[in-house]
């Protein structure tokens, strides 16, 4: 049973419109679940109009390589823990270009593709060319910074001095190959197609390996854009307009959310891309930092906690690293019962994903209502008695604002510093990512609270209960 | 293990090393407490309250001294005191080192092991178990409260019915841990309060306590890295007590709380100083023990001069209040000193090897300084820009901006002439659809919340899985052909795509409550 191709075109159609639809509806909220059924039933339409098309062979094949994926995805997706979200979208992000190499090369090898000729030839062979390119970039970054995020790979930035011009030559290597591969006969181009792989796929490696851990989230959507990208190239060699829009959805997507990321990193995507600027080298001298690093214990600050009357607490990598996530919605718990105002301020780049300190916070059962973002909470610091800095540290830097010369100078930042009482929870004094001292630690109303951050919010509780 | 409380024999010391509550946290620690018979009396604390908190009373210090490993006292100990201690005796007190030398060298003949309280090092790490600091903020506070009962007016300014009354004014020399309590509780007492420093760094801490900070107007920072201030520069001091001569004429009270460690304190208030001062002022000197800040101060007395200010040489030390804080301190050392069970006292920790003044017949002092403060590298100035030039370069990027954005429309229009020039029609349709589709996706994604980026990225990840549509047109019904082996493959990872990630999305929202 086949289905022509018109309507075919129109499930198409019909699909594209509810992916854009769910994309819309993670808009806010109250909207996100439905927009996740309309990306499956989108889906599914998508999949059966194509199942259906003509000239479809191998149903067999189909169902069973669907049947196990699915067995595979549903067990991934469950298992995973919240924490490891990064993990898990970097890794499926090389699924989409190992996929988008895989169809490229079968586009490339397809006879009824070899029939064209002239410019559509040529032209169905840069796509080829693109597709794969992108496609395997994509698939050894995804698989490096899922290395990255996972701790099997060093988080450092990995560089040396000829690395951009290493890159470059890589790249006009590049192109000569895609020169030769389109004036190739037949599938003679194969080996300049395979050599072009294998340097794109080195890209990918060296690319991701000079970013550094707290510039994962821009990788991260960075790759998914590209994973877009790779849907959309291959839509062009297969003459499919469904690929072609929802790999441009994609895309862009992946493309603003990096751009947010760097902007509330204050550096430019280039900068971060190409790690040009690499973080912690000055461009000024630096500012002195004055006053004395004062640390309490656990009891005197659940003391401080109950004369609180409103508290605002600044999550980061540190309660992931810690899954401190769950002890603080008690602890939440028990203030707010104590009639106490307590919010959260996340920063839009805390954490290894965009949004992932959110994510955790839901996992606990934390009310996205006191989830605020830092331009939401920035206005109410001056009336916040207290300020628990949990695991953060860069994203409350008052150098950021105040010295120029800092490497972080200009990124928006939390005023943790203009309330009555900051209370910082950290392992030790180390320097954040950045690598820039924290000129909070020292301010007369700030106060350190060292040890594990689960260890502590635990202990805390057991003073405020008592 | 043993802790032991000998009675103070001192009669002018009024505190006790332990409190009925400090008694009960020793025990938590895993100590056996004893206190000497009527040990708590001065500071209220009756034998009867210890026994309550589960202390045992033993009736001479004797018995204190041969049958405990840990003692804790508050006064430093006499000899007489120091030949009932038992060899290996642990014992925390106040020892004032420095002018203590013969009291060392009887210790270490001893074989006594002794901590001095006043001289654990003032660090972070060691700040709960400052017991200068803790004192001395119990001296800031009372010295307000006895310069106010030597001083015949209100501190706060009143309008009453009789009339109207003007504020007290008060000057706090030396902002310290005593000085910025003083400032704190004159200030809370509604006084006018003005504090001095030669340490640059104080200031905000002064104001912040609600007092205005003087200063001279010659650059010269008195901060050093022990955290106590320097002697300072001839003009300095002469500008200083300039400014000291200007303030006596209109203060009603001074307090003045600056001491040096080892050292007696520096004169600051001179005899001309207090002749200026109006009839009726008081002037509280904190540092009367150790010579006083003011030409007059006589230590352990309160004194009236001819021309009638009131200078007070001796405080009440609050005992009470004061036991129990010295009492916690001790605590928090024998903490960090590994409680009863793992008692230990570790020659490499920061603190205790500091304190430590006689350890295993040896005399342990003076101990290498540590800095306090973090240290200042070079300071840069950094000169703000001003409003007007902050809005030049404003206006200046808006203009840069407008420009490239020209630039930028115009390029991208002309690849897409050449674009139409070169191509055939069946790509400028997928390319219109393309370019749609991205401004499509990016008017929707720029509405979407921070909170949802991480269900998006999942999202778009599940339909970016889209790509498997490329695999179902490849394959063949021949396993043995090439495209079909790759296509399958595509269509297996694809479709884990699509699958892992709708389900972790809904997963994520589900979690997301209201």
């Amino acid at each position: 049973m086949f289905i022509v191709k018109e309507i075919q075109t129109a499930a198409y159609l019909f699909a594209s419109i509810l992916f854009i639809l769910s994309l819309s509806g993670l808009s806010s909220q109250a909207s996100a679940k439905r927009g996740v059924l309309f990306g499956i039933v989108g889906m599914i339409i998508a999949i059966i109009a194509t199942v259906m098309g003509q000239g479809v062979e191998g149903h067999a094949y189909i169902i069973g390589a669907i049947a196990v994926a699915s067995g595979i995805g549903i067990m991934l997706a469950r298992k995973v823990e919240m924490t490891a979200m990064p993990q898990l979208v970097a890794i499926l992000h090389s699924f989409v270009g190992l996929a988008a190499v895989l169809v490229g090369i079968g586009s490339y090898l397809d006879p009824s593709t070899q029939a064209l000729s002239g410019a559509e030839h040529t032209i169905h062979l840069v796509e080829v060319f693109v597709g794969i390119f992108i496609g395997a970039i994509t698939f050894t970054g995804s698989i490096i910074a899922w290395g990255k995020l996972d701790g099997k790979i060093p988080s450092k930035p990995w560089s040396f001095a000829g690395l951009q011009l290493m890159n470059l030559i890589l790249l006009t290597a590049c192109v000569v190959c895609g020169v030769l591969f389109c004036k190739a006969e037949g599938t003679d181009g194969m080996l300049y197609l395979g050599i072009m792989t294998a340097i794109a796929s080195f890209i990918g490696v060296v690319l991701v390996m000079a970013i550094g851990g707290g510039d994962m989230p821009v990788v991260v959507s960075m790759l998914n854009s590209y994973s877009g990208w790779a849907a959309s190239a291959a839509g062009f060699m297969l003459g499919n307009d469904l690929l072609i829009v929802t790999g441009a959805l994609v895309g862009s997507s992946g493309a603003i959310l990096s751009m947010h990321m760097c902007e509330a990193m204050n550096r430019s995507f280039f900068s971060v891309i190409f790690a040009s600027s690499s973080l912690g080298a000055r461009t000024g001298e630096k500012k002195a930092i004055e006053g004395e690093v004062t640390a309490l214990n656990h009891e005197e600050v659940a003391g401080l906690l109950k004369e609180a009357k409103s508290i605002v607490i600044v999550p980061g990598y540190g309660m992931a690293v810690a899954k401190a996530q769950y002890p603080i919605h008690e602890m939440v718990q028990t203030l707010q019962k104590a009639g106490k105002k307590v919010r959260f301020a996340i920063h839009p780049v805390a954490g290894r994903l965009p949004g992932h300190m959110n994510v955790l916070l839901a996992e606990a059962n934390v009310s996205y209502d006191i989830v605020m973002e830092m331009d939401e909470i920035n206005p109410d610091m001056p009336d916040t008695d207290v300020v628990m800095v949990i695991g953060a540290n860069d994203v409350v830097n008052p150098s950021a604002q105040d010295d120029p010369g800092c490497s972080i100078y200009g990124m928006p930042v939390i005023e943790a510093w203009k309330a009555e009482k900051v209370i910082i929870m950290k392992r030790s004094m180390s320097a954040g990512y950045s690598g820039e001292d924290n000129p909070l630690f020292y301010k007369p109303n700030s106060e350190m609270l060292y040890g594990d951050a689960k260890a502590s919010v635990e202990k805390i509780m057991s003073f405020l209960k008592a | 293990m043993k802790v032991g409380i000998p009675a103070e024999i001192s009669p002018n010391e009024l505190r006790v090393a332990a409190t009925p509550k400090t008694v009960k946290r020793l025990q938590k620690q895993g100590f056996e407490v004893q206190i000497q018979k009527g040990a708590g009396i001065k500071a209220n604390f009756s034998d009867k309250e210890f026994e309550e908190a589960g202390a045992k009373i033993v009736n001479t210090a004797a018995d204190i001294y041969s049958s405990s490993d840990i003692v804790l006292k508050v006064k430093e100990p006499s000899l007489e005191e120091v030949h009932m201690m038992k060899e290996g005796l642990v014992m925390l007190s106040y020892l004032w080192p420095a002018q203590n030398q013969d009291l060392l060298k009887k210790l270490a003949e001893q074989k006594v092991n002794a901590i001095a309280m006043d001289a654990i090092p003032r660090i972070s790490r060691a700040q709960k178990m400052d017991v200068l600091s803790s004192m001395a903020n119990i001296a800031g506070y009372r010295s307000v409260i006895e310069g106010s009962y030597h001083f015949g007016r209100f501190l706060n300014g009143q309008i009453t019915a009789a009339g109207k009354v003007d504020p007290a004014k008060v000057l706090v020399i030396g902002a310290g841990v005593a000085g910025l309590a003083a400032i704190g509780a004159a200030n809370s007492l509604g006084a006018i309060v003005r504090a001095f420093d030669t340490r640059k760094e104080v200031a905000e801490q002064i104001e912040s306590m609600g007092a205005q900070f003087l200063t001279v107007e010659i650059e010269e920072d008195g901060a050093t890295s022990s955290g106590y201030s320097k002697e300072m520069s001839k003009e300095f001091i002469e500008a200083e007590m300039k400014l000291f001569l200007e303030q006596a004429k209109e203060v009603d009270i001074v307090i003045t709380t600056a001491q040096i460690p080892g050292k007696p304190a520096p004169k600051l208030w001179m005899d001309y100083h207090v002749d200026a001062m109006k009839p009726g002022s008081v002037i509280v000197d904190l540092a009367a023990s150790t010579g006083g800040n003011c030409a007059y101060t006589k230590n352990g007395e309160v004194y009236t001069t001819p021309n009638g200010v009131t200078i007070v040489g001796k405080l009440n030390q609050l005992p009470s209040q004061a036991s129990q804080l010295y009492g916690n301190n001790l605590c928090h050392l024998l903490d960090d000193m590994g409680k009863a069970e793992k008692f230990k006292i570790d020659m490499e920790d920061a603190v205790v090897s500091r304190a430590m003044v006689t350890y295993d017949g040896k005399i342990n002092w003076p101990p290498a300084p540590l800095p306090v403060s973090p240290t200042a590298g070079g300071k840069a100035k950094v000169i703000p820009p001003t409003v007007e030039e902050t809005k030049k370069s404003q206006d200046e990027i808006a203009k840069k901006k407008a420009t490239s954005t020209w630039i930028s429309i115009a390029v991208i229009g002309v690849l897409l002439l050449l674009v139409g020039a070169f191509a055939p029609s069946a790509f400028i349709q997928h390319f219109t659809v393309f370019v749609l589709a991205i401004f499509v996706g990016w008017q929707v994604i720029s509405n979407v919340s921070h909170a949802l980026h991480t269900p998006l990225m999942a999202v778009t990840n599940a339909i970016s899985g889209i790509i498997v549509i490329g695999g179902l047109l490849q394959t063949k019904n021949d396993i043995g052909n090439t495209m079909t082996i790759l296509a399958a493959v595509a269509i297996l990872i694809a479709s884990i795509n699509i699958v892992g990630g709708f389900v972790v999305t809904h997963r994520m929202l589900k979690m997301f409550k209201k």
